[in-house]
Formats: structure tokens, sequence, C-alpha cells
């Protein structure tokens, strides 16, 4: 079975995976960080999506394999201790979530979003967020939280 | 106070307290949980609409790498999963009610009808088993369509001899063909309420668990009421006693109503648990969701509205087929008569109204509650046929509804069709809302996009709906098999925190901010001091769980009541250890006073007192302060409103876009404004998905066409615009709190609204109806058609 | 997903010999669509060969009026790169609005052509543009390299190096995203080159790629919306499924293509 190793939230991690493992079940099942989420099978909810080198990607579709080496960060790497990141807030502060499924994923995306376009408008956002389904809220509020949490972030 | 803010109480829009476990990544669902020595089950599924099971052959799997077992429904004799309600045909027979089994008994009777467990120490091993067992099926023919089922040449379930369940009316329809005989017009539609597929983002999972020395068993599950669950499986279909099963909802990612019913994997991993003493997860993977998550709407109806010359409504009759899929779902037969035909009656004066539900069996998955269930259907059939009924009088949108509105000074007013509304001010929710959307500006608008070559339509629905199912008595009389109360137990530690465990279930509701924020206003006690505790009966009293907006209205009214019994209890306390009479004590800010007096103790010194009894009145109250209610309302809630939606059309391509949205509703009094606006933004996008998106299609042999999100369409944000919402309260009259409900209001006005304005901006061109979904093909095609 | 042997070869070189030797091996590029397939146990390579240590795949040129791509840029890196948008602002386009930012992150222009999905954006783009596609043994013309639905003129063992576009003095791209998927119901390429006028249509056709011979006459003295008046394309050979049946595609490539053209200014 192949050994992989990579960086995930800072921490160097390594385990021995089968060919087949995906990233998202190395993340969830070896390194117990449940935070990320499979919502789907033919990634398009976008409930997995973490960051890869930088670049976002839904962790259902990709090996554990392809990321030997990488720089993996996933929701629980967000938070600086008990502060949260400036989009994490910007969803609380804007009633950005209901069940919270989708949410990492939707956070996940929208902190690249941000990092991508400091000031996105509201068309933007929403085409932004393309490959994240959410059920509960009807986005009104995601939009709400992704342009403060840009913001925040800029600032 | 949360974010230095100074108000927690009833009315403020606190932030959630559940928000940052889930922004952080900590929130705990199903599938999130491992237990000790866990094993996968993979399902195996029909791959055939309708066959019989001539044998199966698991004697390769059981022998694959990791295998721990596989059981088929030789195996597992077990009972049959119930249906909650009982509902009798126009005849006085009760339904036909077959046989539900969790594993397939010899037939198969939809695509992903369970037929066999396989149980690996992982997954893939499990899928790999599963591929190697041999089933031998000799295919039948299936039936799909609604109208083929109803011919009753293609059975479902030969032993009924029949796909019709029941012939339910209500009415008389004798009175009411004679009103329409003398109307001056009559409006006549047939009106399909499309079939969808709820995808809450969490598929739903299970993990069963047996501990073979104290012969518990404990089932982990994606349920919206874990002791509705316990009940239905323990007593009905495992025979386990409810001290020895414990079902645990923990946090669980959206349900919509499709997390209510009790599913057959659910009884599987259980059961298979205590066969193998191992814990068993399984998960479904999203396109399994799509074929055994129970479906929603599948309405096929006739609806004749009469009206006089001056346009009022003179009655209403109405013929609907109801698709229950193959089975009878835990509340299907429920949906199309007591949550459908009940509300035809919208928020007009119709005087006479006749409904017949037909409710049949086809070879799909089964249906049931999907947010908002039936009165969803009620209120598309209702505001299509009054917006068509307007068009062919020439009479305005608006003044039609005007005309047949309740009256605000009616109340309470007797519906024909059984409900009694206790409070509502329809022309308050419209002016609002006429205001709110602009309507004055629209023809400016509307001549703005002729410009650009698009198509612009105004579309309204002023709609009503029920919540609260209730009171018990009623509905049980009704043919309900269960009680639908809620519980709630308020435990006052000894140093005055408080703990509210409630029979309500939060799966994305926010309970855990708006029952807190009950109890802190009540108590007069910081909103940090209290933790609501819910979704596991082995802590919780009891409960009915969350669906059909209820949480708030009865399960919120259980915790006041609770809470009542704590005040009035500590009263005592408060009263004997300030040497007063109880009558005396006043209590306010969390401080209980005796009257006229500046003698006081705080909440947390009477907690004290009663777990430390030293000055205590012994002889006349027990220790301790932890209460127990349970709360059975006099009657349903009756949320309404307005909503209107504004569209363009792309005439070229049929393409429509929302380009306004507004949602006036009355929920009753708003505990917590920011959550109430966040239901009803879910609620409308759902509904827009439903009118504009979302089909449910089968192809003729009863395979699942729209089977993942690849060809299922979810509305996405892009699909949607910002929403207007506000909110007109007028009380509700029979519970303490003046509390609706609002979780479905969205999904239950907005379809019609949608519709309505796509018909509308179609008008001119000669279109006269468009099905759900609006999608492009289908508006485009509309247009085609009135061309020619 | 079955598993398999996983190889990641550094070179294009290495790659070829991988494929040579497994028994049913598989390319993996992006992997946006080879992984989904084999989620649902849809395919089952003996051997999946990675071409993300292959730096000889990666980069962007411009120079003597085409742009160059490498097979395994994504088409994030696409739809930014100043090159692209350069010489052809319409495919730099096209690319910023396949999928989604996670899609766009990962998948690349090799995986997309050699997987000729018939409802993929690179296919027209390819066509009309008369892209050429440069492989480890051969240069192969983009009339000839897309042969029918997820059929190309690849040999099993052959790896795609790069794509080449001679620059297009007009050139948009429409798409109607079809609702659930967000792939291209239909899709239509327009393009006015050294070679003259052309138009790609993809997502309509029963084979995939096509181009519209009679649009393409009909803009070849005229590239203007409204020469396209008249000129549609027939049902017959187009898909046919739940979300569109034939005769609605071949309505939109019509309205898709006049809107094409006058967005190609």
């Amino acid at each position: 079975m192949p050994t992989v190793s990579m960086t995930v939230n800072g921490k160097a991690v390594s385990g021995e995976v089968e060919s087949r493992t995906l990233l998202v079940q190395f993340i969830r099942e070896h390194l117990e960080l449940t935070g990320t989420h499979v919502g789907c099978d033919t990634s398009q909810c976008g409930a997995c999506v973490v960051h890869v080198n930088g670049e976002v990607a839904k962790s259902c579709t990709m090996l554990a394999v392809q990321a030997e080496g990488a720089n993996v960060t996933t929701i629980e790497g967000l938070a600086n201790g008990d502060d949260l990141h400036p989009m994490q807030e910007a969803f609380r502060n804007n009633h950005g979530l209901q069940c919270g499924f989708c949410t990492p994923g939707m956070v996940m995306t929208a902190v690249d979003l941000a990092n991508k376009n400091k000031n996105p408008s509201e068309q933007q956002i929403r085409e932004g967020l393309e490959g994240n389904i959410c059920r509960c809220t009807g986005y009104h509020n995601i939009v709400k939280s992704v342009a403060e949490g840009a913001r925040n972030m800029g600032g | 106070m949360p974010d230095g803010a100074t108000n927690t109480g009833i009315g403020a829009s606190v932030k959630r307290v559940e928000d940052k476990r889930f922004l952080t990544g900590k929130g705990n669902y199903v599938d999130d949980i491992n237990r000790p020595g866990q094993t996968y089950a993979y399902i195996l599924r029909s791959p055939h609409a309708h066959a019989k099971i001539n044998s199966i052959d698991t004697s390769a799997a059981k022998s694959a790498s990791g295998v721990v077992a596989v059981f088929t429904g030789e195996d597992m004799q077990v009972g049959s999963i119930p249906c909650g309600w009982q509902v009798d045909s126009a005849d006085g027979t009760p339904m036909r009610e077959p046989g539900h089994p969790a594993l397939a008994q010899g037939k198969v009777r939809y695509v992903g009808d369970q037929v066999a467990i396989v149980i690996a120490d992982t997954l893939d091993q499990a899928k790999d088993a599963a591929e190697k067992i041999n089933v031998d099926y000799t295919p039948l023919k299936a039936v799909v369509d609604l109208r083929d089922a109803l011919a009753d040449t293609t059975l479902v379930h030969d032993e009924i001899e029949t796909n019709i369940s029941y012939d339910w009316a209500i009415g008389d329809k004798a009175e009411v063909d004679a009103v329409f005989d003398g109307a001056a017009h009559v409006t006549k539609m047939d009106i399909v309420n499309n079939r969808l597929i709820p995808n809450a983002m969490e598929p739903r999972a299970a993990i069963g668990d047996f501990d073979r020395a104290s012969g518990e068993y404990t089932l982990y599950t994606t349920t919206q009421n874990p002791h509705v669950i316990r009940l239905l499986m323990g007593a009905f279909v495992l025979s386990i006693p409810e001290h020895k099963l414990r079902v645990v909802a923990p946090d669980v990612g959206g349900g919509f109503g499709s997390k209510i019913f009790h599913y057959a994997e659910e009884a599987i991993t259980t059961w298979a648990a205590g066969q193998i003493a191992r814990p068993i997860k399984w998960t479904a993977e999203r396109s399994e969701s799509f074929i055994t998550d129970a479906h929603g709407r599948d309405h096929l109806s006739h609806a004749e509205l009469a009206l006089d010359a001056n346009g009022k409504f003179l009655g209403l009759r109405v013929e609907t087929a109801a698709n229950m899929g193959a089975y009878l779902s835990t509340f299907a037969s429920a949906v199309p008569t007591y949550l459908h035909a009940t509300l035809l009656a919208g928020v007009y004066t119709t005087p006479v109204i006749y409904c017949n539900i037909k409710a049949v069996f086809t070879n799909t998955v089964p249906v049931d509650a999907y947010r908002g269930a039936g009165r969803p259907e009620a209120s598309y059939l209702l505001e299509r046929l009054v917006d068509r009924a307007a068009r062919e009088t020439g009479l305005d949108q608006v003044d039609i509804r005007r005309r047949n509105f309740i009256p605000s000074d009616a109340f309470p007013y007797q519906t024909p069709v059984a409900l009694a509304y206790d409070s509502g001010d329809y022309e308050a929710t419209l002016s609002s809302a006429l205001k709110l959307a602009e309507v004055d500006g629209f023809a400016a608008r509307k001549a703005e996009a002729a410009g650009r070559g698009k198509k612009r339509g105004l579309g309204y629905s002023t709609y009503i709906e029920a919540c609260g199912v209730a009171p018990s008595a009623v509905a049980g009389a009704l043919g309900a098999r269960a009680g639908l109360y809620e519980s709630a137990e308020v435990r006052v530690h000894p140093t005055g925190s408080v703990t509210v465990f409630t029979g309500s279930h939060s799966h994305g509701q926010g309970h855990e901010t708006t029952f807190a924020q009950l109890v802190s206003d009540q108590l007069g006690i910081p909103i940090e001091n209290v933790d609501i505790s819910h979704g596991d009966t082995g802590k919780v009293q009891f409960g009915m769980g969350t669906y059909g907006s209820r949480s708030l209205a009865v399960g919120g009214e259980a915790i006041v009541k609770a809470t009542d019994k704590i005040i009035s209890k500590a009263k005592k306390i408060a009263a004997h250890v300030l040497e007063a009479s109880a009558e005396d004590i006043e209590f306010a800010g969390g401080n209980f006073t005796v009257a006229g007096t500046d003698r006081s103790m705080a909440f947390g010194e009477v907690a004290l007192t009663a777990y430390v009894p030293h000055n205590f009145p012994h002889e006349e109250l027990e220790p301790g302060l932890d209460e127990t209610a349970f709360y059975d309302p006099a009657n349903f809630t009756f949320p309404g409103g307005c909503h209107i939606c504004e569209v363009e059309v792309d005439p070229d391509t049929g393409t429509v876009e929302v380009v306004s949205f507004t949602a006036v509703d009355d929920v009753g009094r708003v505990i917590n404004p920011m959550i109430v606006e966040g239901q009803v933004h879910g609620g409308v996008a759902q509904g827009i998905g439903q009118a504009l998106l979302e089909g449910c299609s089968y192809d003729e042999d009863g395979q699942l066409l729209t089977g993942s999100f690849m060809d299922y369409a979810m509305p996405r944000a892009h699909n949607l615009p910002s929403f207007k919402v506000a909110t007109e309260e007028t009380l509700c009259a029979h519970n303490s709190l003046g509390v609706k409900g609002c979780g479905e209001v969205g999904a239950i006005g907005s379809p019609p609204a949608v519709i309505n304005a796509v018909v509308d901006a179609l008008a001119d061109m000669g279109v006269t109806d468009v099905a759900m979904p609006a999608t492009p093909q289908t508006v485009w095609r509309a247009i085609q058609t009135a061309k020619s | 997903m079955y598993d398999f042997n996983y190889q990641k070869p550094s070179s294009v070189a290495d790659a070829v010999n991988a494929m040579k030797a497994a028994s049913d091996g598989k390319v993996l590029a992006g992997g946006q669509t080879l992984l989904p397939t084999m989620k649902q146990r849809l395919a089952s390579p003996s051997d999946v060969v990675d071409l993300a240590g292959c730096g000889d795949l990666s980069g962007i040129s411009a120079s003597g009026g085409s742009v160059t791509i490498g097979a395994m840029c994504t088409h994030a890196a696409v739809a930014g790169s100043s090159d692209v948008k350069g010489a052809i602002p319409a495919l730099a386009a096209m690319a910023g609005d396949i999928g989604d930012p996670a899609v766009r992150a990962r998948g690349t222009i090799g995986g997309s052509i050699a997987n000729n999905d018939p409802a993929a954006d690179y296919p027209a783009a390819c066509v009309a543009l008369g892209a050429t596609i440069k492989t480890d043994r051969r240069e192969i013309s983009a009339d000839d390299f897309f042969t029918g639905l997820f059929d190309t003129a690849l040999a099993e063992d052959e790896i795609i190096v790069s794509v080449s576009f001679p620059a297009a003095s007009k050139a948009a791209y429409e798409k109607f995203k079809q609702p659930a998927s967000r792939f291209a119901l239909v899709g239509v390429f327009v393009a006015q080159g050294s070679g003259g006028a052309r138009v790609a249509v993809t997502g309509a056709g029963e084979n995939g790629v096509f181009r519209v011979s009679a649009m393409e006459s009909a803009l070849s003295g005229n590239f203007s919306a409204g020469a396209l008046d008249g000129a549609s394309v027939s049902a017959d050979g187009l898909n046919s499924d739940i979300h569109a049946q034939a005769d609605y595609r071949a309505h939109l490539v019509g309205v898709l293509a006049k809107r094409a053209v006058a967005a190609a200014g």
C-alpha cells in the first residue's frame, strides 16, 4: 500500500492508504478531521472543498496520493485558536448557515474567492459559489456573509 | 451577552449558539461518529422497478475478503415498517396497507428496494463483496405513471388487487355540484404538482450498535424525531422494548421532512448489529439517497372554481391522484388528505368545497412529506386557479383576491373543509407585500425589459398553511396512530444554570438559540446559562420531533409550560425563605420579590435552596427544581401571507430569471427575526426550485432519470436573487407565545407566485399555463404552442 | 472505486512507457472526470498514470500569432493567462466558465480534450479556432482529433503534450447550461480566423462537437449576426434527453450562434 505524506493545517502527517483512497477519506478517516463533509458522489455539492497548495479542491475528486507533499488546509485549520477566521465570523454574523453541513466547503470556497477578489460584487459571489450547494439558506445570507468576510479579510 | 448584545430575549436577533461548532468543523453528524469495533455496511438494492426474486446466492460474498456477514430478507424475519396514519376511504373501508419489509421478501417494488446487507471491515470490502451476490430476478412489468396505475392493469401489490390505497373525500359533492350548476363562471384546470427529491445536504446515515452485556441496542441515525423512530422501529419492526433501545440523532444536516420517516436502513443496521454483536455503519451515497429518500409532492389534479358575476368564489371541486410510491411511508397517507384537502379554502371565503383524493401505488420510491407536505400542493392548485379565474373574468389579480379574502374581523373562521382558523389578516400581508415589491413601478420595468427583448411578469400568491397538527384527540379520530403533543423538561441545576430537554429536534432551525431565548427571557437569566439538549432518547424524556413547522408552536410551548412549573415551585420556595405567602411573590427580571417590599431572592438563590434544602418547605414540596411538561395544542396554527414574484423571460431561449421575490408572511410572534428570515429564505429557495428547476423523472421501466445532481437541478446561488422578506404579526390565539411557525411558509407560498409570474410575462403571447418546473425548454415550448 | 496501481512518472516519455506496460492503463490529468467515473465503478483501470509529475506538460506561451497551452494547464490557468487573454480573449473567457472554481483549479485542457465529453466546452473551442493538438508522437488537427462520443484520434497509450490555437480576429463562445450539471446543453463557438469563419457546436450533437457549414458560409462574407438570419440547424442527429429535445437544441444553436457572432464584435 502506498504511503502518503502531506502537511495538513500546518502539521506534517503521513499514512498508509490504498491507491483508491480519496483525499477526503484520508482527511476524515485517517486524520479524523470530520469537518470536511461528503454530500454527493458526482463532484458537485462542494461540501468537501479544502485548499490544496492554496487552491480550492474538491477532496472527493482527488486521490490521497495526488496530495503527496502538498500543503492542505481544511475547515479545522482556519480559525486561530478560539478566534474565528474573518470569513467564519462573517457567516456567524450574517446567519450564513443553518444545518451546517455544506458550511465547511462553503467557507473554504468563500475564503478562496475573497483571496482572489477583495471586493466581490453580489454577482461575482453568486457565480463564485457555483460549485457549492446549500439546501437551507437560499444563499441570501451566504452571499451577505461572503461580502462581509471578504471586506474583513481585506481590511 | 454574545457580541455585546444587550437583548437576548424574545424578539432579538440573537446570533446562533450552534454556529461556532459548525463553522470550525466540530459538528457531530452521524457519519462523523465511529464506534469501537465498527464495521461498514453496503446495501444491495434492486436494479429493477418490479421483479420477483427467485433466489439469492450470497455464498461468494460471504467468503470475500473482510466480510463479516451477509443477510437477506430470508434471514431478517421481522415486522413490517408501519404507516403512522390510517386514512379511511369515503365508503368507510380502511386504507389498503400492504406489507413494507425492511429487506425484500420475494419481490422488489422499486429501483432501490433493499435486497441484502453486506457487512465488512471496510466499506470498499463490503462493496466489492456485494458484487459477488447473485440475485436471480424475474423482471415484471412496472407501473410508473399515475394514470396507468389508476387503471389497475399492472399491480404493485398483488394481494390488495388494486393500486389504490384509499379513495377519500371531504365535502358534500351534491351540494358543490349544485353551486357549479348555477355559477356565472367556472374556471377549470388540470394541475400537476411535480415530484421532488428533498436532497438535504447530509445524506442519510445509520449506525447500529448492540451491547451484549446489557442487551441494549443503540441506533445513531439522521432523523428529525428519534423517539418516533424508537417507537416505530422498536414496537412494530424489531420488537425491542423502549428501555433496551436508544436512538440518537446528533447534528443532522437538514431534513425538510425527508428525515421524519422510519427507513429500512435503520431497522436493518440495528437488527444486524444484534446478529453480529458489532457496530455497523451505513452512510448513503448521494445517488443512493436519490433512490431511497422518500420523494415529495407528485399530485395530478383536476380543479374547478365556480364564481358569481362579481368574481366571488362560490365553490371549489378537486379530484386528485396522489402518488404513494411502492409502499406507504410513515406519514404518506396524511399528506394529500389532512394536509392538502383541508387547506383548499386558502385565505378565501369559498363557502362549499369538495375534494376527492385517490392514493395510488406505483413502482417508484415511496412519496411522503417534503417541506410543506400537502400544503404547497394546495396553495399551488388554488393560487393557479385564482390567477386563471382573474384572467378569464378580466379581474385584476389583486382585486380578485381582495374580493374573496376572509376579513380580519371574521376570526375564528370555520372553513368548509374542517379547519377553523384562529387568526390572520390577509389584507395586511398583501398590502405590505405590494409596497415591498414596488408593484407600482412594475409597468415601467416591464416596458424597459421589453426594450431589451425580455418579457417581464408579476405573479401573486396569497396563501395559508397549517402547522403543528393538533390536537391529539382530533388527529386520533382522523386516523393518526400517534399523539401530536410535545414534551419538555426544564432542569435547573443547583447554581442556577439550566438544561432544557426538548422532544423537538434541530437540524438547521437553530433551536439551541431560539429555545434558549425563550427560557432566558422567562427566567430572567443570561442566555449563556441555558443549554438545550435534544436528539437522544437516552437523555430526553419523550418527544414527537420536528416537522410541520411545529417546533416553536408545540415544542416551544411545552418548554414554556415546564418553565411555568419551575417558576411556580420557585415562588413557593422563595415564599418560604422570605416568610411570605406564595401568592404575594412576584417574579420579574430573575428575582422573586415579596410584593410591595424590597425583600427579594435571585433565581440562583432559589435554585440553590431547592438543592440544599436546609431552609425548605419540606412538608409542602420535594427538594430539587426540575419540571417536565407535555403540551397538546388546542388547534393547528395558521401562518399565511403574500408572496410576489417578478420574472424576466427570454422568449428566444425560454430562460426565466427571478429578478425579484417578495415574501410577507404572518408567522405569529417572532422570537428571533434573524432565524425566521433565514427559514423564509430557505423555503422560498426550495419553492423557486420546485417552480423552475426541480423535477423528478422516471422512464417507463421505472428507472430514475434524475438520479444525481448531474440531472436533478438543485438551486444554486446564481439561480436566485436576494429576497425581500418581511413579517406582519397576528398572534396565534391558542398558545401563550402567540407563535405560528415559519419553517414551511416559504416553500408553500412561493411556487404559484413564480408560475403566475411566468404566465403573466407570456400572457400577451397567448400562453395560459406553464408546467413546473418551468425549465427553459418547457417555457420555450409553451411559447411555440401558443404561437401555433 | 476499484483499486489500481498508481504511477507518477516524471516525464511524458516515462508516462507513455507506463501506459504501454499497463494492461488497462488510464491517464490521470486533473481527474475531474476520470475520478467520478471510477468512483461509480464505471471504469476499472489496472493502472492510473498521473501526469502531475511531468514538468514538460505545463506552461502557456504565445508566439507567431498563436498561443500554445501545455496539456496539464488548468482551466483556471488558461482563464487567467495574459497570453491567452491577449491572443484569444474568448478562449480565456470560455475556460473561466467551465465547471466551478474547484473544477477549474484542477481540471486541465489536456484531460478535457482527451475525454471528449460531448457536452464539454474545449472541443468547440479547438474546432472553431482550428487548433492543433500535439501529442508525444505527432500533431493532429482539431478537425481530425474529435472522432465521436468520448472518442478521439488518440492511441491508447498516446499522451497530449500541448494544444496550439491560432489567434482569431474575432471569436466568442456562447454556452447554454444544462440546468443541473451546468455542462453545455448547447455551446456555440464562433471564430473569424485566417482560414475564414468557423462555427463549432458542442452539447448538441449525437457524435459530439460538429461544425455548421451553412452558418460558416453565411458568415464568410459578412461576419455579423444578421448574416445568420434564416440559417438554421436540422434537429436530425442532435441529442434528445430529459433536459432538451433535439428540436429545442437545434433552435438554441441558431440563437446562440447569433449571440456569439454579436458578442465577437
